[in-house]
């Protein structure tokens, strides 16, 4: 059905395979939180990977930024429909902080935690080889606060809210546990090319 | 998702960037207050366009199937320029929601409930406002509002009609008018909430980014809970920096 006297903005040509059913491009990066942003000290800091309630590493602040780093520049989607292009991040790959302890993926679910109660839900195998990271740094600087800093999930290949801001624990779980905005509408996968948006897509 | 066929039925025009369409829909919407839709226009080529639109209106508010989608045009905004420049009544779009399941407030949750809205961030509440009216429910509420100049201020009148604390500041316009100006700051948010009986029990916040950094903030200052602050952050995707 078109709509009368719509247009639309052109989509250049060099982003039309690298958007999404139904995202726009925004130069901008706009923000979206739940709650007011957590004013958090990289001295109080600490991020922990759990299987199901137990807790088998920690990191402070120094000790994760004296893990291997690795850069990822890729393309963000948010359900809200913008997406971003060549967003550079840097942090520590799922993988490294799995090999730092001694660990293999123990379930193929994952909850992420963050400081201010959120969480997300996120099969363990799309954090995997490379795929996923908690990042420190965006556009080679520390990450804002209102950007999720001192340090944020990164999950590019995903609707962005699975991104968690303000992330502080990976736990591994038996069963796919849904988080804050799986339980509030919005997809439990969040797959952007299979427009993945909300609870029934 | 699912998407049904709405209708323009009436525009309204609130102040000089803000206008709000009354769409009628094969079924009425059912809704939280709080909720909001997707809008989706398609041009003839194939090309679509969706946004997000919080709801004003109250669940089963006016003519049964009437939804009030109120859009404020933004100077960058693909779809929001059309919806003033273009789209008339009788214009067919399609529709699909409602969606969202955390800024949300209905007389049952209770209160005292103080609500800040910075701009259109009003909507939202007007939706919950007119639920507690049309229950008569006696709930305490506060209701913060910003707006540049007296001529954006959003429902003013329908506003002052409710039975509420209604607490207005103008951020563009000190002195003309018996307004308050300035900003929105802690110490006037301490204020407001002295005014309620008892202590607030829930903060809903709902604007620009910018707005809702600083006045959540203030919350904070002013006392409040972080735990209690919900908040609605219209994302100005089309913000060009």
């Amino acid at each position: 059905m078109a709509t009368r006297g719509f247009v639309g903005r052109s989509v250049e040509a060099d982003q039309v395979n690298r958007l999404p059913p139904g995202q726009h491009v925004v130069s901008g990066f706009p923000v979206l939180s739940a709650g007011p942003t957590p004013r958090i000290e990289t001295g109080d800091w600490i991020f922990s990977l759990k299987v199901g309630p137990r807790v088998v590493a920690n990191w402070t602040w120094a000790e994760f930024n004296a893990l291997p780093q690795t850069k990822m520049t890729r393309d963000i989607h948010c359900v809200t429909t913008w997406s971003k292009l060549n967003t550079m991040w840097e942090g520590v790959l799922i993988d490294d902080l799995l090999g730092d302890a001694n660990l293999e993926a123990p379930t193929a679910y994952t909850l992420a935690h963050s400081y201010d109660g959120y969480s997300t839900n996120v099969p363990t195998a799309d954090l995997l080889v490379g795929r996923a990271m908690v990042a420190t740094r965006y556009a080679s600087r520390p990450i804002a606060p209102e950007h999720g800093g001192p340090a944020r999930l990164f999950v590019p290949h995903l609707y962005f809210w699975k991104s968690a801001k303000w992330v502080n624990a990976l736990q591994f779980t038996e069963r796919d546990e849904l988080g804050f905005w799986e339980l509030r509408g919005y997809h439990h996968n969040g797959d952007p090319w299979r427009e993945q948006r909300y609870t029934n897509d | 998702m699912l998407w049904q066929r709405a209708v323009i039925r009436r525009i309204e025009m609130l102040s000089p960037r803000v206008k709000s369409f009354f769409f009628r829909l094969p079924d009425a919407l059912s809704f939280r207050p709080g909720q909001h839709v997707v809008l989706r226009l398609t041009a003839s080529d194939g090309y679509r366009a969706q946004r997000s639109y919080s709801i004003a209106s109250a669940p089963g508010h006016g003519a049964v199937g009437d939804l009030e989608l109120t859009i404020e045009r933004l100077d960058d905004g693909e779809v929001s320029s059309f919806m003033h420049d273009v789209a008339q009544v009788g214009d067919e779009f399609e529709l699909s929601g409602p969606i969202g399941l955390h800024f949300n407030w209905s007389p049952e949750d209770g209160g005292p409930v103080l609500f800040i809205g910075g701009g259109s961030g009003v909507v939202p509440f007007m939706s919950m406002l007119r639920q507690r009216a049309a229950f008569g429910s006696k709930v305490p509420v506060a209701l913060m509002v910003s707006a540049r100049t007296q001529e954006d201020l959003l429902f003013f009148e329908e506003l002052s009609r409710l039975e509420l604390i209604l607490a207005v500041t103008l951020t563009r316009e000190a002195g003309a008018s018996s307004f308050r100006s300035g900003r929105i700051d802690a110490a006037f948010i301490a204020s407001v909430a002295a005014a309620m009986a008892q202590p607030v029990r829930q903060v809903l916040i709902c604007g620009s980014n910018p707005f809702v950094e600083a006045t959540a903030e203030g919350t904070i200052a002013a006392g409040i809970d972080p735990a209690l602050i919900k908040t609605e952050r219209y994302s100005a995707g089309d913000i060009r920096t």
